[in-house]
């Protein structure tokens, strides 16, 4: 099962650059200059030699700074995506597991997240806690964020725990704890990965998405920031492009991949999505057809 | 007769249902049913779909507590821990490709049973009893199947696992909701005579669910036939297919095919009435009075009003019908 996933060109790719970004986040601020360094004598240079992706306004290394951007937006989107998607078991699988006043009461909630104005709340909530840095703001995103996947898997629960297989188990005396995690659970994971590789691309453009208005640790660096910065310093009328270009950039290189990987999930829980495999089609062509032989 | 290790007294099921916006209905799946296992017995419980048998079967595994009515455990009411009930009372699915996790091999499912029910830990010891109990149902070599999964048995194989993990909790009390009937014709045979065995072997007390009466007839000791949720007919099963005594009952056998019948005595019982005789009732709105009258060549006024008493026949056998009430008066 596992191996199939990766026999997939989409997932090969998508998994290669989330690979590369990661790996990015994780080493890239040890090979590259420092992105707080101001080079006074290249004010908002073009790209050259010196400075690959150019300078901002202030005499930073456009370079340093998407690399040193990559591990506060991972760092983000990971984190949102993570504690979204704990929170969305948390409450989807018993509210479909147990059914009921358990349902009624764990439903009502996720309703409430659904049809709640984030994007304002968030704007309040952020205003409120006192210093927003980078975990902040993840936690706020997931916080907000889960209630779709827990709808999701709210449905998948309260089917397979119908299935004649949970019953049997449950006959068998299995405590419920256990027929969540070893029954019910491994059939959702599908579900789950999809789901955090979803809530990944939100938790990256909702970072970028509330930078851009504001709402971010100026200190700290991301690719929101960095688009956010070249804003106020009206990059786009200036045609500073390659200040917001490569973070822009990056979160879209990050959305792409993320999908790919997304679709060669989709492909194992739904084998009806999945196109033949070359050697199957070969095969296929090699046959001869009746008649023509 | 000795006392009956698992037994219903007029259960009742009844399930709500949404019918349009805001207004519910409620299903009579299963109405005043009385069963009684005998250990060392088996009964057929014998009816076409939607008849109520995998409710009451369910009722019977406690999947659902009974609207009304009650179940007894060796004669004292059930209540309390399900775990404790479960030890003594196991349900074989019909489907066996749903019955077992896909994602977990044939040990797990065992192992876990043994476990849960006799505190089994030490690795050698499960391993022996995991093999014992392949063994007994015919799954040889056990050690070649014991680390597989699912997907890579038969459906045939895969009932023998769904019955081992059943017989791994030992119990006293065997449900079986069609358990042959999503198998190749070809082993059903070998199904039936594995059941047989664990019957005299064990003295498990049987529930056969089927809607084949010829595999009723092949392994059970006594028939019960339920028709739209109420039990019709009951008794030791040649008395019951040699001589029905409710109108339905009748049908149910003549429809069944039987080489040996000649091909006249169908079409006299069937020639002009068959075709009218229409479909199964809803369980939303039943009947009044005797369930099967709408469709019964011999109803009488008396049947759509009052639902049929039991009349009891001195070989055991009984019946809900009208027209026996009267011939015994």
């Amino acid at each position: 099962m596992r191996a199939s996933l990766l026999t997939s060109w989409k997932v090969r790719f998508g998994l290669a650059v989330l690979g590369l970004f990661v790996l990015l986040a994780i080493f890239g601020p040890m090979l590259g200059s420092d992105p707080r360094a101001n080079d006074i004598s290249a004010i908002a240079e073009p790209p050259s030699r010196d400075h690959l992706l150019g300078t901002t306004q202030f005499g930073q290394d456009v370079l340093a700074q998407t690399i040193a951007g990559a591990r506060g937006s991972m760092l983000v989107g990971i984190l949102a995506a993570a504690i979204g998607t704990v929170i969305a078991i948390a409450v989807g699988v018993p509210a479909g597991y147990f059914g009921g006043a358990v349902d009624n009461g764990l439903n009502f909630l996720t309703n409430l997240f659904l049809v709640m104005p984030v994007l304002p709340l968030i704007l309040i909530v952020a205003g409120y806690v006192q210093g927003t840095g980078l975990w902040v703001i993840a936690l706020i995103i997931g916080l907000f964020g889960w209630s779709g996947g827990a709808r999701t898997l709210r449905a998948q629960a309260m089917s397979l725990s119908n299935r004649d297989f949970v019953l049997a188990m449950r006959m068998l005396g299995e405590p419920h704890r256990r027929l969540i995690f070893a029954e019910v659970l491994p059939h959702l994971s599908g579900w789950i990965s999809a789901m955090f590789l979803h809530g990944m691309i939100g938790g990256v453009m909702a970072e970028a998405g509330l930078a851009f208005l504001g709402i971010s640790d100026s200190g700290s660096i991301s690719w929101g920031t960095m688009i956010q910065s070249a804003q106020q310093q009206s990059a786009v009328l200036r045609g500073l492009w390659w200040w917001f270009v490569p973070p822009g950039l990056c979160i879209a290189l990050i959305g792409t991949a993320a999908t790919l990987v997304n679709f060669g999930v989709d492909e194992l829980s739904n084998p009806k999505l999945r196109l033949a495999r070359r050697s199957v089609v070969t095969r296929a062509r090699l046959v001869p057809r009746r008649g023509e032989v | 007769m000795s006392q009956p290790v698992l037994e219903a007294r007029e259960v009742s099921k009844h399930f709500p249902v949404r019918i349009g916006a805001g207004r519910t209905a409620v299903v009579r799946a299963v109405e005043d049913a009385t069963l009684a296992l005998q250990p060392g017995r088996i009964v057929a419980l014998v009816g076409e779909s939607g008849s109520g048998k995998t409710t009451l079967a369910r009722l019977l595994a406690r999947f659902y507590p009974p609207t009304s009515g009650e179940i007894r455990l060796r004669g004292k009411a059930v209540r309390g821990k399900e775990r404790d009930y479960h030890r003594d009372v196991q349900l074989i699915f019909q489907d066996p490709f749903g019955s077992l996790n896909p994602l977990h091999r044939v040990r797990y499912n065992l192992e876990r049973a043994l476990r849960l029910h006799h505190g089994v830990r030490a690795r050698a010891e499960l391993n022996r009893r995991v093999l014992e109990l392949l063994d007994r149902v015919s799954l040889s070599p056990a050690d070649q199947f014991v680390d597989k999964f699912p997907h890579e048995l038969s459906g045939g194989q895969r009932q023998r696992v769904v019955i081992a993990r059943a017989l791994a909790v030992e119990p006293k009390v065997l449900l079986g909701d069609e358990p042959i009937s999503m198998l190749d014709v070809s082993i059903r045979l070998e199904m039936l005579n594995l059941l047989d065995r664990l019957r005299t072997e064990d003295g498990l007390a049987l529930l056969y669910i089927t809607h084949d009466i010829a595999s009723a007839r092949y392994l059970c000791d006594d028939i019960v036939v339920m028709y739209a949720g109420r039990m019709v007919e009951g008794g030791p099963k040649d008395d019951v297919i040699a001589s029905p005594l409710h109108p339905y009952t009748k049908l149910l056998i003549d429809s069944s095919p039987d080489p040996d019948r000649i091909g006249g005595d169908r079409d006299a019982l069937f020639d002009s009435t068959a075709e009218d005789l229409g479909e199964p009732p809803s369980l939303i709105d039943p009947p009044s009075g005797c369930r099967f009258h709408p469709r019964c060549p011999f109803a009488m006024d008396v049947c759509k009003t009052a639902v049929p008493p039991r009349t009891e026949l001195p070989n055991g056998q009984w019946t809900h019908c009208w027209l026996q009430q009267e011939e015994t008066r």
